[in-house]
C-alpha cells in the first residue's frame, strides 16, 4: 500500500474508518478538529455514509457515541482536552456501563496552551475512569492504534481513551494504511438488558466488574505490541518515555540510546516492563508530555525507592510542551543555539480579521461602556475573545464555554451593573442556552450580546447546530421578544447598535442583542469554492 | 541527505502551500519527512511557523532542535528573524522583503533589512514584484519556494511535479504560472546568493 502524508489527526481519522467505525461525534476544538473534518471529506466514509455531523457540544457527542456503541456499532468521539471536562459525566459513567460496539474517546491535549486556556492532561481522566489509555508516539502508531483500538475496546468490554498532544496532532508524516477498511459491525442490542442501567443496585455490580477488569487491562498493556523494552548498555540510568517523548529522546541519540528504555504507549503502566527497568538501573528518568502522572505514580508519597527524575525535581520543566533541547538538557547533552533574536523583534499576537463583523460589535460596545469604566463585560471562548486585546480592551473574563452568560448573571446577582455577556453563536449553542434559562427564570438584569457570525470560526468555520434559530431559541427559553434584537454587524449600523445597547441597558431583565454577519473567512472560502466548481 | 527547514510567516499568508509542494517532492524521492504546522488561534494574523524535516534516514522529532535548521524560508521579513536561534552556523535565510503590517509597533523596515544583511548567508527577494512581473502577485509563495530550491537537495523536477500535483485541479494556466514563479525565484537566488 502506498504511503500517505497525514497529520496525526488525519491518521486517526483514517484509522477509525479502516477499523470499521460507523460514526464519529465531535465538537470542534484545536487541536482535535481535523479528525472529524478528515472523516467528513473521506470517500469511504461518504460511500458508507458514516455518521460525521458535528454535535452541539462534547457531552452530547460522548452520549451519542455511547448510544451507537449500545446499538453494537463502533463509534468514536473526539474533542480537545477541556472538552473532556464538559463530557466528564458520560465519560466516567461509560467506563461503568462498558460498551457493546467498540468505542474510542479521542482527546487532544494542548501543552504550552497554543490555543487553550489550560494544559490539563487527559491521562488523568483515563486513570480516574479506570480505563485503558492509548498514547501513540508517532503518526503511524496513531493510525494503527486507532484502527485496532475498536477491537481492543470490544475485547476488554470498555471504552478506550486515545490521548494525543498538539505536536502529534498537527505534524505530518508518511503513514502506510491497510489495503481495505474492515466491515462495520451489524446492529445488535447488548446481551444483558440492564448493562447500561446504572441504578444504584445495578451500578454496584458494574463497578465491581470495572474493578475486576483492571487485571485484564494491565495484561493488555503488558502484551501490547505498542509497549516495549529497549535494551541499553549503560545502567547508570533508565528512561521511561511516554507517547511522543520517545522522538525527542531519539533525536538526541540518532545512533541508539546508551540507556535502557521503556516505551509506554498503552496504559495502565505495564508493570513488568517498568519493574525490569527498575532492577537494572541506578535511577530512572521519566519523560512525559503534560502532567507528571507516571513520575508521581512511581515516586509515591514516601519516595523511598530508586531516584526518580522528571518534572517534580526540576530535571524537566513543569510547564509547556517538550522538545529535543529540553530533553537534551535533562540528559546533560550540550546544545547550541543559533544567533539570538535581534532586539527590534516584536510580538505578533493573533487578531480579529480585517472586515470581521466582531469589530463592529466591539466598536459600539466600547463606546457605550466608556461611561461605566472597566469590569462589566464577561466574554467567552471564540474569535471574539480577541476583543480583550487592544484596540478594544473589551472583556474581563474568558473561562470556559458558556461562562459569559452565567458569570454575568452571578455578578448581577451580586449587584454589579451593568453586567454584559459577549458570546458567539456556536458557544451559545454549546453551553449558553442552559445558563440563559437560569437568567430568565430569575429575571436577572443582564444584557447578552450574541455575536452571530453563522460559524464556529476559530476552528475553521464549522456549522453550528443553532444556525438560523438563535432568536427562536432565545424566545423559546423565555426571553421577552420585545427585548430580542438582531442587527446586521456593519459599520453603517454603528449608531443604531450603540443606541440599542443603551436602550437595553435601561431594561431591568434579560435582553438579547444579536449583531449578525457571516464570518468573512467563511464567506471567502464559500466564494472560492463556488469559483472552483 | 538531511534538510531541516523552518517555514515562517503570518497566519493567512499560506506558508503551508510551500510545505505541501515540498512534501510531495520528498515522497516522490522516498525521503523520510516530518512537518509540524501551526493550526488554531495564531492562524488569525499571528506569527506562524512550520518545521519541515527531510532526510534519507528516519526522522524522530517533529520539532527542529536549536541550531540545526539548514534553512529559514520566510514569506515576511521580520518573521525571518524570529527563528534565528534554530539556524545552524552554515544555514541560509531566504526571505521575502514585503512587510506584512498588522501590528501598530512594526519596526522600521530598513532596520529589519539591516539585520538580514548582517546574516552570514541570506537571500532577500521581493517576491510580490517578481510574481507580478510574471503575471500574478498570488504566485509569490512559489517565487519564495523557487528562491529556496538552490539550498534544498531535491531535484527541481520533483518540485515541479509537486506543483503539478498540488495546483493541477485549478487548471493548466495556474500550474504554468506557478512553475514560472518557481523558476523566477530560483534564478534570482542563484544570481544573488
Amino acid at each position: 500500500m502506498t504511503k500517505k502524508l497525514l497529520l496525526g489527526v488525519e491518521a486517526i481519522g483514517q484509522g477509525a474508518i479502516d477499523g470499521g467505525m460507523s460514526g464519529v461525534y465531535a465538537y470542534p476544538g484545536t487541536p482535535s478538529t481535523e479528525i472529524t473534518e478528515y472523516i467528513q471529506e473521506n470517500k469511504v466514509a461518504i460511500v458508507r455514509n458514516l455518521h460525521r455531523e458535528w454535535s452541539a457540544n462534547e457531552k452530547t457527542a460522548m452520549e451519542s457515541a455511547l448510544g451507537m456503541s449500545y446499538a453494537g456499532k463502533r463509534s468514536m468521539v473526539c474533542m480537545k482536552h477541556v472538552g473532556l471536562n464538559v463530557a466528564a459525566d458520560p465519560f466516567v459513567n461509560a467506563a461503568m456501563t462498558g460498551i457493546n460496539g467498540g468505542m474510542i474517546v479521542t482527546v487532544a491535549d494542548d501543552p504550552s496552551m497554543h490555543s487553550s486556556q489550560n494544559e490539563q492532561d487527559s491521562r488523568f481522566y483515563g486513570k480516574f475512569a479506570m480505563i485503558p489509555i492509548l498514547e501513540p508516539s508517532n503518526q503511524q502508531e496513531a493510525y494503527d492504534m486507532t484502527r485496532t483500538g475498536f477491537e481492543l475496546s470490544e475485547k476488554l468490554g470498555t471504552p478506550v481513551l486515545l490521548r494525543i498532544t498538539t505536536r502529534l496532532a498537527h505534524s505530518r508524516a508518511g503513514v502506510i494504511p491497510v489495503e481495505k477498511a474492515v466491515a462495520e459491525n451489524k446492529l445488535s442490542i447488548p446481551d444483558d438488558p440492564r448493562q447500561f442501567v446504572l441504578l444504584p443496585a445495578l451500578a454496584r455490580k458494574r463497578y465491581q466488574i470495572l474493578l475486576d477488569n483492571q487485571v485484564k487491562f494491565e495484561e493488555a498493556s503488558e502484551n501490547s505490541p505498542f509497549n516495549s523494552f529497549i535494551e541499553g548498555e549503560d545502567h547508570s540510568l533508565g528512561i521511561i518515555c511516554c507517547g511522543i517523548a520517545l522522538n525527542y529522546l531519539m533525536e538526541n541519540y540518532p545512533d541508539g540510546c546508551p540507556y535502557p528504555i521503556v516505551k509506554v504507549t498503552q496504559y495502565p503502566l505495564p508493570s513488568k516492563l517498568v519493574k525490569k527497568l527498575e532492577k537494572q538501573v541506578d535511577k530512572i528518568l521519566v519523560i512525559e508530555e503534560g502532567y507528571p502522572i507516571v513520575e508521581e505514580h512511581l515516586k509515591g508519597f514516601f519516595d523511598q525507592g530508586k531516584k526518580i527524575l522528571g518534572k517534580l525535581d526540576g530535571t524537566l520543566p513543569r510547564t509547556g510542551e517538550l522538545n529535543p533541547d529540553i530533553v537534551a538538557k535533562a540528559l546533560n547533552i550540550n546544545t547550541s543555539e543559533g544567533s539570538p533574536i535581534p532586539e527590534l523583534m516584536v510580538n505578533r499576537p493573533p487578531a480579529l480579521c480585517k472586515g470581521c463583523g466582531h469589530h463592529d460589535s466591539f466598536k459600539a460596545l466600547t463606546e457605550v461602556m466608556s461611561e461605566y469604566g472597566y469590569g462589566h463585560v464577561f466574554s467567552d471562548i471564540g474569535c471574539y475573545t480577541l476583543g480583550v486585546l487592544p484596540p478594544y480592551n473589551s472583556g474581563n473574563s474568558c473561562v470556559d464555554m458558556g461562562a459569559s452568560i452565567t458569570m454575568a448573571k452571578g455578578a448581577a446577582d451580586a449587584g454589579l451593573f451593568p453586567a454584559i455577556a459577549v458570546i458567539g453563536d456556536s458557544t451559545f449553542t454549546h453551553s449558553g442556552i442552559t445558563g440563559l434559562l437560569d437568567a430568565v427564570y430569575e429575571k436577572s438584569n443582564i444584557l447578552i450580546m450574541i455575536g452571530d457570525n453563522e460559524s464556529t470560526s476559530m476552528t475553521g468555520g464549522q456549522d453550528s447546530s443553532a444556525f438560523g434559530r438563535i432568536e427562536s431559541i432565545c424566545e423559546g427559553a423565555g426571553v421577552d421578544p420585545k427585548h430580542i434584537h438582531a442587527i446586521e454587524a456593519l459599520p453603517k449600523n454603528h449608531r443604531k447598535l450603540v443606541d440599542l445597547i443603551k436602550q437595553e441597558l435601561d431594561y431591568k431583565g434579560v435582553s438579547i442583542i444579536i449583531p449578525r454577519r457571516e464570518c468573512i473567512q467563511k464567506s471567502a472560502r464559500r466564494i472560492s469554492k463556488s469559483k472552483n466548481q | 541527505m538531511k534538510c531541516d527547514i523552518v517555514l515562517a510567516g503570518v497566519g493567512g499568508q499560506g506558508i503551508l502551500s510551500i510545505a505541501t509542494v515540498l512534501g510531495f517532492a520528498a515522497l516522490e524521492n522516498n525521503l523520510y519527512l516530518k512537518q509540524a504546522e501551526t493550526h488554531g488561534m495564531s492562524q488569525r494574523g499571528g506569527a506562524v511557523q512550520s518545521y519541515l524535516r527531510l532526510s534519507d534516514k528516519p526522522v524522530y522529532s517533529d520539532l527542529i532542535p536549536f541550531g540545526k535548521a539548514d534553512l529559514i524560508l520566510s514569506v515576511e521579513p521580520m518573521e525571518s528573524l524570529r527563528y534565528l536561534p534554530y539556524l545552524s552556523p552554515n544555514g541560509y535565510v531566504v526571505t521575502n522583503t514585503t512587510a506584512f503590517r498588522n501590528i501598530t509597533n512594526y519596526p522600521e523596515i530598513d532596520l529589519i533589512m539591516d539585520e538580514i544583511k548582517k546574516l552570514r548567508h541570506a537571500v532577500a527577494i521581493d517576491a510580490e514584484a517578481i510574481a507580478k512581473e510574471i503575471g500574478n502577485a498570488k504566485a509569490s509563495n512559489m517565487v519564495m519556494l523557487g528562491a529556496a530550491t538552490p539550498f534544498i537537495d531535491i531535484a527541481i523536477e520533483s518540485i515541479e511535479n509537486g506543483i503539478r500535483a498540488i495546483f493541477g485541479r485549478k487548471g493548466e494556466d495556474i500550474v504554468n504560472l506557478n512553475l514560472k514563479a518557481l523558476h523566477a525565484g530560483r534564478e534570482f537566488a542563484e544570481a544573488n546568493r
